[in-house]
Formats: C-alpha cells, structure tokens, sequence
C-alpha cells in the first residue's frame, strides 16, 4: 500500500526546515494570499467546510472549534498550539516539528488570522529539546521574513509567536492543564466550563490545537475544501500521519488517507509483527485507546467512525501493536503505571484509581490475586469513567478496563501460573 | 523538635505564627548578571510575567545542573515571586530536579513500545554501565515519544536508537571520554520508514 503524503511530503529534504527550503516547494504563498486577499471570515468557513478533525485525540472540528472564539477585536485573543505529545505510542507531532517547522507557523498564523488572534503559542514537550531548537530557528527565520511580527508584509495585522518548553509532564497535554502551565503553574485541569474559547489563556478566548491538524491549515486554505474532502472518508477527511510501534518491523510514522484497511497499515507499511509472531491485539488511537484484538480491529477502516463504532478511538493516531509473545496483564500493568505516574493528583478518582489499580495488577501477575479481584479491577475502571476534570483517568480506565473484559482467560491463567510457581517448593 | 514544615497555627485555625515568605529583594541573592538578563528576556515574551516560570527555571537548571535553592530565590528576586511559588512549580515536573543530578543525563524510555522492544534490559545495562558514578545520572523514564526507534534513550537531552544493551556500555564511555555519542543511533539521522516520498 502506498502512503499519501500531503503533511510530509518533500520531508526527506534536509533544506525543508529551513525558510529557503520551504519557500522553494511554494511555502508560505498560502500566508501571503491570505493576509493580503482573504477576510477572516472567508478562511474560517473554508476550515470549517474541510471537516478537519482535530489530529490530537478528541477528533472535534477544527473550524468549529475556532469559530467558537468572539468575533471582531476589543479583547486579547490567544492561539496554543499543543505540542506536548507525550501519549505513549505518539511521536508523529515530534515529525512533523522536527522535518516541517515553517509549515507548521504558517498553519499558525493563518489560523490566528482566521480567528482574530494575535498572540501565539507553542507549548512542546521539554523532552524535545532538539525539536524545539528546530522550531526556535524557524520562528526566528519567519520574524526576519515578516512573516511574523508587528504589521505582517504590511497589512497591519500583528501576530506574536513564541516556542514555550515545557518540563516533563503528560497531564500538559490536556488542553486546560497546558493553559496552566503557560501561565507559570503546576500543570493541573480546569474545571469545564468555562471552555478555553470562551475563557482560556490569561482568562482570554484561546484556540487549542495539535501540532498535525494545523499543519494541514495551509494545504486546506491553498487547494480548497472540497480538495480536502477528497482524500479520506466522509466523516475522517483528509490523511493522518500515523504512527505505528511496538511488534511491527518497520515502526515508524505513514501518513495515509483516512479509512484504509488497518490490516495493511500493520502489515504492509508498518511490516507485521517479526516471522512466525501474529498480532494478537493493538491500540488503535495511542496508550489510552481500549485495545482491539486482531479479530475485532484488523479489518476495519483505519477512521474515526470505524474506531469509535468498534468501541475504541482513533484519537491521536498512534498504533502500538502486541503479537502473541506479549503477556496482555504485563501489558496492562505497564500501561496503569504510566497513568498513576502521571496523574496531577488533583481530583480523588483519577489519583486513588490509578495508583490501586497498580497495585492490583501488581498482585494479579504475583499470582497473589484472585478471580474476583479481577471484577474489583474492572469496578474501579467504571467508577473513573467521567468522573474526573479531565480524561486522565479515562484514558487508563478505557484500554485497562477493556484488556480485563477481552483478555480475561489470560489474567486468570497468569494468577494461576504465578501462584503455582509460589507454591513449588526450592 | 525539628520545626515542622507547616505553620502549626495554621491547623489550629488561629492567626499564623510565622510571618509569610516573602519576595527577595535582588540585592539580597546575589544574582549572576547572565542569569538575571536571561530572565528579565524570558519575561519580557509573555503578557504575563509568570508565564516565565518554567523557562525560568530551565535557565537555573542550566546554569547550575538543577534546581538549587539558591538558584531558585534568584530566580525568584527577579520575577518578584516567593522561591515557595517556583518551588512548587519545579517539583511538577520531571525534568526540573529539586535534588542534585549528575551532569551527565541519561533517560532510558521504559513505556509500552519500548518495554516490549527491550527497554528494561537496556535501562539496566545503563545502570550497570555507570555503575556508582555521581557524575552519570540514569534513569527510567515515560514515554519519550520516539517508539519508532524503540527502545530508546535520551542522553543529555538527545534522541538515540534502537540500542542493543551492549551500546549501553559505548554511550556511556563515550559520554565520560567527551567523545560523539552513538553518531550513528541519532534520531535526527534516520530516514522516513517509507523512503523518500513513497
């Protein structure tokens, strides 16, 4: 199966991150035409009209999104863009910064245009130190251009832009927690609402948006939106870069149109699981999507719809892959320990149901747990669902609660096996 | 008794006993230059001048290896905060250290795609490799988001794999020697799985 590449196309040059680069392949026409041709208006309903799904989790439109914000001017306007992916299996945003910065600040500034706003955030991940350094650059090269700054190409609309590092933690990534951190404090949720596009950043209307789905603003407001629709399904328009880990032999990020078969993503581009393995379950949409055995998911479209209609969710577009040498229970375990690290600890059920959950895992692959702690484990999941600030909590209750339904012989036969290997005597 | 770290008074609903931290004046810190103009620039960028924290305190972190005291209450001098408010905000995060770390940082990712591809095998044989050594600081850590070269590490804030446990030991000569860690296992040299726009 070939790949689609819209978002990383040309991004094996080595000169794409530079402004030379990207102007040499057309870059920044898209800006120009927009800030001296187009209302905002006229952009917003052509983002509106694409159907572009956030690329970041929640799969909400962007333009819809954007045209939440006030119109007209008279109150300070902000624009975050969420580069703080750190969902285990994700790594596309860290491509896309890292091989296409000044598509990325062009998408900005046109969606800042769009929405009236003329302050501009990216907050990445600190672990990206080298990205960051790439994007740094690239914004240092846009001001130079003009295409940042006071009075853009002398059309008297501002935009100021700057890459803010964050310091090491997932919760960042949950829009209300990333405006937190911006303003200088521990990175803890909000409680919704009010909506940051009412109230967000310095109390601001403010636009949240992943790294990926404003990377694709340019290419939408250049072609059109009936030329984005024509890639992907009716409900997922456009391609997604996808990246897929874990037992695959050629990991690493495709873009593809939305709604190819998963089968080939797994096992034509991303190589299948190593000879003589078979797949036996993946996550679909990153570490917080409930798994899908090869039964259920193989064959689906690789969509929104399909994913959501299977009980799981395509979310940022990250596939980690187990085959049959992968103990599941370890797998869970493994998973409810990122989250307990990971939760702000701000609201009871997200703090007190991962770290039990933790500790429950870890007594079911000691062998010291029974059966019935295995309904206790999938109690305490339902109990966080929707009960928390932000979908922390969720996002281990989902996949963990969903590994315990579907693989429930195996966590049986591992306390089983555990507990047998205890009783041997030396 | 040691004195506890919260104003009794406090629990006991009465006026407190102590008087509340207050905001350092410059002159009390002895601020370097560099780091009170670093500051001063980083504040300058936001509306708002806490925004700076978090920037504030990697400039520290650099200067000084982590987060020390002192480095924190210069930091808060120049931001007109209490050190507590700084404090609070670098104790959140993993990569601000409130302790004294090694010079040398090493984060071997041990999450889902990495676990499965080795990476507790490779984080002990980084620990094995650095042995006691205070000036090697190693550790596990959450995904780092680079799963397409599980399993990985960051060693002193750079992307590196897939690692064979046995490249442990290299990296870890390498980084004492102060030669080019694992040139070939950098991130930023590996192509697109696809190849060139396939």
């Amino acid at each position: 199966m070939p790949e689609t590449r819209m978002l990383l196309k040309n991004a094996e040059d080595p000169a794409l991150p530079t402004l030379a680069g990207y102007k040499g392949y057309g870059g920044y026409a898209t800006l120009e035409k927009a800030y001296r041709e187009l209302e905002a208006d006229e952009v917003l309903k052509e983002l509106e009209e694409s159907g572009l799904r956030g690329r970041g989790g929640a799969g909400f439109s962007m333009g819809k999104k954007a045209s939440f914000l006030p119109r007209g001017g008279g109150v300070d306007k902000y624009l975050c863009c969420n580069a703080d992916e750190s969902e285990p299996g994700a790594f596309k945003d860290r491509e896309l910064m890292q091989r296409n910065p000044h598509q990325l600040i062009e998408g900005i500034a046109i969606a800042s245009l769009a929405a009236g706003i003329g302050h501009a955030f990216v907050f990445i991940r600190g672990e990206y130190d080298s990205q960051a350094d790439v994007l740094d650059a690239a914004v240092a090269e846009a001001y130079e251009a003009g295409y940042l700054g006071k009075d853009i190409l002398g059309t008297r609309r501002d935009l100021e832009l700057v890459v803010h590092r964050g310091a090491g933690a997932y919760i960042c990534g949950e829009e209300t927690a990333l405006l937190d951190a911006l303003e200088g404090k521990r990175g803890n949720p909000r409680l919704k609402p009010p909506f940051p596009a009412v109230q967000g950043l310095y109390g601001g209307p403010t636009l949240i948006n992943n790294v990926e789905t404003l990377s694709n603003v340019p290419g939408i407001v250049r072609n059109g939106a009936e030329w984005f629709k024509g890639f992907g399904t009716e409900q997922s328009p456009g391609t997604k870069v996808v990246s897929v880990s874990g037992c695959v032999r050629r990991p690493g990020n495709y873009e593809v149109e939305l709604g190819v078969s998963t089968r080939e993503l797994i096992m034509d581009l991303a190589g299948g699981p190593p000879e003589g393995r078979e797949v036996k379950a993946f996550y679909p949409g990153g570490s917080s999507s409930p798994v899908l055995t090869a039964e259920e998911g193989l064959d689906l479209p690789y969509s929104f719809e399909a994913m959501a209609e299977a009980g799981s969710m395509l979310g940022s577009g990250s596939i980690i892959v187990a085959d049959d040498s992968v103990s599941i229970p370890h797998m869970a375990l493994r998973t409810a320990r990122f989250y307990h690290h990971e939760s702000c600890g701000k609201c009871t059920p997200c703090r007190e149901g991962t770290n039990w959950t933790v500790k429950m895992l870890e007594r079911v692959v000691r062998g010291e747990a029974t059966p019935m702690d295995l309904d206790i484990v999938a109690s305490v999941q339902e109990n966080i669902i929707g009960h928390c600030l932000c979908v922390l909590g969720d996002s281990m209750a989902m996949p963990v609660g969903a590994m315990v339904r579907k693989f429930r012989e195996e966590f049986e036969a591992v306390i089983a096996d555990a507990a047998e290997a205890e009783a041997v005597p030396a | 008794m040691a004195e506890l770290p919260i104003d009794i008074a406090l629990t006991e609903g009465r006026v407190p006993d102590r008087t509340p931290e207050e905001v350092p004046e410059l002159h009390e810190v002895d601020c370097p230059e560099e780091l009170r103009k670093r500051i001063e620039e980083l504040m300058g960028r936001y509306p708002d001048r806490r925004s700076a924290s978090i920037p504030a305190l990697w400039a520290v972190q650099r200067l000084y290896g982590w987060c020390t005291p002192e480095g924190i209450r210069q930091a808060a001098a120049v931001m007109r905060v209490t050190p507590a408010y700084l404090e609070s905000v670098a104790s959140f995060y993993d990569l601000l250290h409130t302790d004294p770390v090694g010079t040398h940082k090493v984060a071997v990712c041990t999450n889902i795609s990495c676990w499965m591809r080795g990476g507790d095998e490779l984080l002990e044989a980084f620990k094995a490799a650095a042995g006691d050594d205070e000036d090697l600081f190693v550790t596990g850590f959450e995904c780092l988001g680079a799963c397409d070269i599980a399993p990985m590490a960051s060693i002193d804030e750079r992307y590196f794999g897939p690692l064979e446990a046995a490249e442990a030991k290299t990296a870890i000569e390498q980084l004492r020697t102060g030669a080019d860690v694992l040139p070939e296992k950098a991130l930023e040299k590996r192509p697109l799985p696809g190849g060139p726009d396939a």
